[in-house]
């Protein structure tokens, strides 16, 4: 699905990743963890096109994205959802919309899928805040929120930087509880994530494998994690 | 091409919700398209009627001719008939005839006042020479008018008929170079709006991107947006335009030019193309724009 090879990434003279080799298989469960500023951030935004590898080989769904142009990985970045660490919304527009927001920019009618954006605002508890502007949600609105629009497009991977970076340890189970769930639906997961404690949670519920990131390398994570 | 157009400027409910409404950019681009339409209203109409007054001076000048027969009082008469005679004879000539005496008051009237004698002051007999199409030979008729008519003139009005209809041209010229003078500025206001609100709008850009927007559905929102301003715009300072032009005076002899300024006929009809004019330059500059930006916000 997202496979990386020998993959490089520089900016400003210096080279944050080095020799990143590693393949996400379909249904498979990832955790990126590694220390603040180690390239968690970077790694995931090579996999799912928002940068591209200074050196190596990037393939998403078999297909190499040196030989594309933006739009054509903007069509790409359709079959993986994203939850970005800061949940990225448009605050102009309320929770519903913003959900739906990968609906409306792939030409999608927003009103033929509103059986499966309430069902989706539902499964993540957000149905009664539907209407709510996104500065007036809470931190676990915001991230469940950030996760049911990664999920609109019935995406085959899903992406997460830090989902439960701002909330409690409450929210954060509850947002592992749902990833958990897409991964024995069928979701490939990929999880960075600085918090420990949180990995060890899941592995007592799914079999992941833990990468970290070490002076600018990847690694399998010890026994430990 | 059209079916390009129109699929841009199809309505997208979607694409124009992601857009956040800015009033007052919006304002000032619906107001500065609404002032460029309605100064474009009135570079036609002086376009149009410096064109009309090109056209006629043109025409009616080019047919007609002035002997003037200065002679004394005892020998005018005759000189007026060898004059008369002579243009009769003349291959060219369509007509030719004295003007009455009360025709040559009604032309001095202006100066002297209507009670004016004159037959008692020594004023030239005036000939009015009408040409056919194929024109006369000015320069064989000087010659034997020189002859035969010692004290006629043959004035054949090429002498200050040229600078006159050079003078209208050089109006229609000036006119139609408002327009496309008044046209770039919008292109250029136009484009500048766009780029600020494409700034503007960065992170909702990037966002768009994020969840797998295209430029060309980024762009699309922001091109209808403007193109739909500047129509707006566009027709209201178009009515006002029209409305001020209908409001002039009506065209009349004694107000010459001025009171001519106003459409005429289907020259009405030609300011309803500025707005589509408009929407059409700011459909242009906004792609231009959008294009420059996006490919810039990688």
């Amino acid at each position: 699905m997202i496979e990386l090879e020998n993959v490089a990434y520089s900016y400003g003279g210096g080279e944050l990743l080095s020799d990143i080799s590693v393949r996400l298989q379909p249904g498979s469960f990832h955790f990126l963890t590694g220390p603040s500023g180690a390239g968690k951030t970077t790694l995931l935004k090579l996999c799912y096109g928002a940068l591209l590898p200074t050196a190596g080989v990037l393939r998403l769904f078999e297909t190499d994205l040196r030989g594309l142009d933006r739009d054509q990985v903007a069509l790409m970045r359709r079959r993986i959802g994203v939850v970005h660490q800061d949940c990225r919304f448009l605050d102009h527009l309320p929770l519903a919309d913003n959900v739906a927001l990968p609906l409306m920019v792939s030409g999608r009618e927003v009103a033929q899928e509103a059986a499966n954006l309430a069902e989706l605002l539902a499964w993540v508890g957000l149905t009664n805040r539907a209407d709510a502007r996104p500065p007036e949600l809470s931190g676990g609105e915001r991230q469940r929120a950030a996760l049911a629009r990664a999920l609109i497009m019935s995406p085959d991977v899903i992406l997460a930087d830090e989902p439960t970076g701002n909330v409690d340890w409450e929210m954060s189970q509850r947002l592992l509880q749902l990833l958990v769930e897409l991964n024995r639906m069928g979701k490939t997961v990929l999880i960075a994530s600085h918090d420990l404690q949180l990995i060890r949670s899941a592995k007592t519920q799914v079999q992941a494998r833990v990468l970290r990131i070490s002076n600018r390398r990847l690694q399998l994570a010890g026994a430990d994690l | 091409m059209w079916v390009a157009v129109k699929g841009w400027l199809a309505s997208d409910g979607q694409a124009d919700r992601v857009v956040p409404p800015t009033g007052f950019t919006a304002n000032l681009t619906v107001f500065a398209s609404a002032a460029m339409a309605f100064l474009a209203v009135f570079a036609l109409a002086l376009s149009l009627a410096a064109g009309r007054l090109a056209d006629r001076w043109a025409e009616e000048l080019a047919r007609s001719a002035t002997l003037r027969i200065s002679a004394p009082a005892e020998q005018m008469a005759t000189q007026t008939e060898a004059a008369l005679r002579v243009l009769r004879q003349t291959p060219g000539v369509a007509s030719a005839r004295a003007l009455s005496q009360e025709e040559q008051a009604a032309l001095l009237a202006p100066w002297f006042g209507a009670e004016l004698p004159l037959d008692q002051l020594p004023v030239p007999q005036l000939i009015e020479v009408i040409e056919t199409a194929q024109g006369y030979d000015t320069a064989g008729l000087r010659l034997r008018l020189s002859a035969e008519v010692p004290g006629a003139v043959l004035d054949d009005h090429t002498r200050w008929r040229r600078p006159l209809v050079e003078a209208a041209d050089s109006l229609r010229r000036l006119g139609l170079l408002s327009i496309l003078l008044i046209t770039g500025a919008m292109a250029a206001m136009i484009t500048l709006a766009a780029n600020a609100a494409l700034a503007a709008n960065g992170q909702v850009i990037e966002v768009l991107r994020l969840v797998g927007g295209q430029d060309r559905f980024i762009a699309r929102a922001f091109v209808r947006r403007f193109t739909l301003r500047a129509l707006i715009g566009g027709c209201v300072g178009m009515a006002l335009g029209v409305l001020g032009m209908a409001l002039l005076p009506q065209s009349a002899d004694q107000g010459g030019f001025l009171t001519g300024l106003s459409f005429q006929g289907a020259g009405w009809l030609f300011p309803l193309a500025i707005p589509a004019l408009g929407a059409a330059v700011a459909f242009a500059a906004t792609r231009y724009a959008a294009g420059r930006v996006l490919k810039g916000l990688s």
